[in-house]
């Protein structure tokens, strides 16, 4: 990480001496310090006006500007053994709206990027079905599709904050979640494909990467609202999602939604896979474990500001959030400038969709004292989302999974913000 | 006109029946029928009761020397973790403490979990590579380090489904969220009793990457 910031420094310094500073003497330090060139601003013309810039075709697939280098997953080195199983974190601070671009998206891997060309892939359906079937990626288009946005959250989300504050940034702590809209083919749909015998009640869910993941889904929820996706914000999937298809389980735990999925098996027990037995399993402070855990509960956090986006200046500034629920849409969410003691409701934007993100924001004026920001999320179902002391006091706190709690982001008087516990 | 008229009537209607007799069986008409062959190689899951386990066998004697070639270079001859590579063995009574330490012997429910997983994903990087036989001599390996079996005792496709695990009974169904208290949708907006001293700073602890320190 540390080379890769680097690189990124002497990128930037290339580009902007290049733009005249250089020949003013600065280092690249003081480039770094978002100093505007004054060649550039009124009443003077901007270099990028006297120029002729680049033609079409110089990035035929387009990326983001240059500038915005430093938005990038980010992972944290001495969480996992090796890279190929581990996971970095989506950049919730530097996004806008609901949806999250593709490029950007989270990445949770147990055996790599498995690397499938199209004409190889096929897709199994065995069990307790009428007929056992194969589909080819083809095959599975030509099914009904089904076009939706839903929010993909890992249950370990905010997994190292159960015991006290650790990780000082909105990405490490809350950017295990990302949102696209999924096009593909509801699982019922195949289902009328291959039939069901009576006896079929739960569903084994298997990828074909090197980890060969596998899940135990119940068939209410398949029959409900899952999708084997191929597209992802309108484009294929990425490799790293699971190209060139992936299970869609909206609203449940992110590991059930078995990327380079190569088979589904239906049968009439779960199938007990190291993943929702020795993994994915609640721990309690008595030692026994809540397992089939798999609704990811509403949540929300302030992504700005945040502890990589530090109040820069005294005034208006415009609180900005996201907040989720896998039992539906969201209802309100409240924002705390005192730690809890006194809240306003935050304006929610459209659209607000069920088990996707939702976008809110409400502006705050900051005359340079000590704030403790909190945002509270409530669902349609009217689960108000807790405090990290209302989870621990019923599961204690070497769960792991499943920590949906309220966070706290304390902006200091220089303008600082820290990932704080309040108790 | 007429007798076109009505040919076209008909063949509309035969294409509608034939359509329909189609929904009683495949709606869609895609895909291909598996077949056995194609189904079996695909097929490794083996479920708690043993269902799936493939015909083969194993005792921990001969297991040991395939997990020291195959599985201790990550795991320890013993079964203990290198580095961050996870510990397999050990852990008993530890579940309930600050400190838990969850292995294929104090936590894992059900042998077969063992079995299916060494199987489709290990060794790392070399899925699927073991064969049947040596991948009981592994379990078997494993469940004798963790006091389950004897190291002569032979595991098998016929009694993988009848090992008893040590926490087989320490999962808890059905999931009970939501299990805070219900706010029905109305919690406190102003004067609230909660504590807003800070105990904790994420910046104390020092363990978040160098890029994102500010």
């Amino acid at each position: 990480m540390a080379k890769e910031k680097k690189d990124i420094i002497s990128r930037r310094s290339v580009i902007k001496a290049g733009v005249g500073l250089g020949a003013l003497g600065l280092s690249s330090k003081s480039l770094l310090a978002k100093e505007a060139n004054n060649k550039n601003l009124p009443p003077n013309v901007p270099e990028w006006t006297e120029t002729l810039g680049d033609g079409v075709d110089v990035n035929p697939y387009g990326m983001p500007s240059e500038f915005e280098s430093n938005v990038i997953r980010r992972n944290v080195e001495w969480l996992t053994a090796s890279t190929e199983s581990s996971v970095n974190f989506t950049p919730l601070q530097d996004l806008e709206g609901i949806v999250t671009p593709n490029g950007l998206c989270f990445e949770r891997h147990h055996g790599g990027t498995a690397i499938i060309n199209p004409v190889d892939y096929r897709l199994m359906i065995n069990g307790l079905v009428d007929r056992e079937m194969i589909f080819t990626l083809d095959d599975l288009k030509r099914f009904p599709q089904v076009n939706k946005f839903y929010f993909l959250e890992c249950a370990a989300n905010g997994g190292m904050e159960w015991k006290g504050s650790q990780l000082n940034g909105c990405q490490y702590t809350f950017g295990m979640v990302h949102n696209v809209q999924y096009t593909g083919v509801k699982l019922s749909d195949l289902i009328q494909e291959t039939g069901l015998k009576n006896n079929a009640k739960w569903v084994l869910a298997e990828g074909s990467d090197s980890s060969g993941m596998t899940r135990s889904i119940p068939i209410e929820k398949i029959k409900d609202d899952c999708i084997i996706a191929w597209a992802m914000n309108g484009e294929a999937l990425r490799p790293e999602q699971g190209y060139p298809i992936r299970l869609v389980v909206p609203g449940w735990e992110g590991n059930m939604w078995v990327k380079w999925l190569r088979r589904i098996e239906f049968g009439d027990k779960p199938y007990m896979t190291r993943e929702e037995t020795s993994k994915y399993t609640d721990l309690l402070s008595d030692g026994k474990a809540r397992m089939f855990t798999w609704v990811m509960d509403a949540k929300s956090v302030i992504t700005s500001p945040c502890p990589e986006k530090p109040v820069l200046q005294k005034g208006i500034h415009q609180i900005r959030g996201l907040a989720w629920s896998g039992r539906g849409k969201i209802k309100r969410v409240d924002v705390s400038l005192d730690g809890g003691k006194n809240w306003k409701t935050a304006q929610l934007h459209s659209p607000v969709l069920e088990k996707s993100l939702t976008r809110f924001t409400i502006p705050f004026e900051w005359n340079g004292e000590e704030i403790l920001l909190q945002s509270r999320a409530i669902d349609e179902t009217n689960y108000v989302q807790p405090t990290i002391k209302e989870l621990q006091n019923i599961r204690g706190v070497n769960s792991i999974y499943h920590n949906n709690s309220i966070a706290t982001w304390l902006i200091s008087k220089n303008g600082k913000v820290d990932n704080v516990r309040l108790g | 006109m007429l007798d076109l008229g009505k040919y076209i009537i008909f063949s509309l209607l035969s294409i509608f029946f034939s359509i329909s007799s189609f929904s009683e069986t495949r709606k869609f008409n895609i895909g291909k029928i598996a077949t056995k062959q194609e189904v079996a190689g695909w097929d490794i899951d083996i479920r708690p009761d043993g269902l799936g386990a493939p015909k083969g066998s194993g005792d921990a004697l001969s297991g040991e020397e395939v997990y020291a070639e195959r599985c201790a270079s990550c795991h320890g001859d013993f079964g203990e973790g290198i580095d961050r590579w996870p510990e397999l063995v050990g852990g008993s009574g530890t579940l309930s403490s600050h400190d838990p330490v969850k292995t294929t012997g104090s936590y894992w429910p059900y042998a077969s979990t063992i079995y299916d997983y060494v199987y489709r994903s290990m060794p790392f990087g070399e899925a699927q590579s073991l064969t049947y036989d040596e991948t009981y001599k592994i379990v078997a390996y494993l469940l004798n380090m963790n006091d389950i079996i004897d190291e002569d005792f032979t595991l098998s496709n016929e009694n993988i489904g009848k090992i008893k695990m040590p926490n087989r009974n320490g999962f808890l169904l059905p999931d009970p969220r939501p299990d805070v208290k219900n706010l029905n949708g109305n919690p406190c907006m102003k004067n609230c009793n909660t504590p807003t001293k800070i105990i904790g700073k994420a910046r104390d602890i020092d363990v978040t990457p160098e890029d994102e320190k500010s």
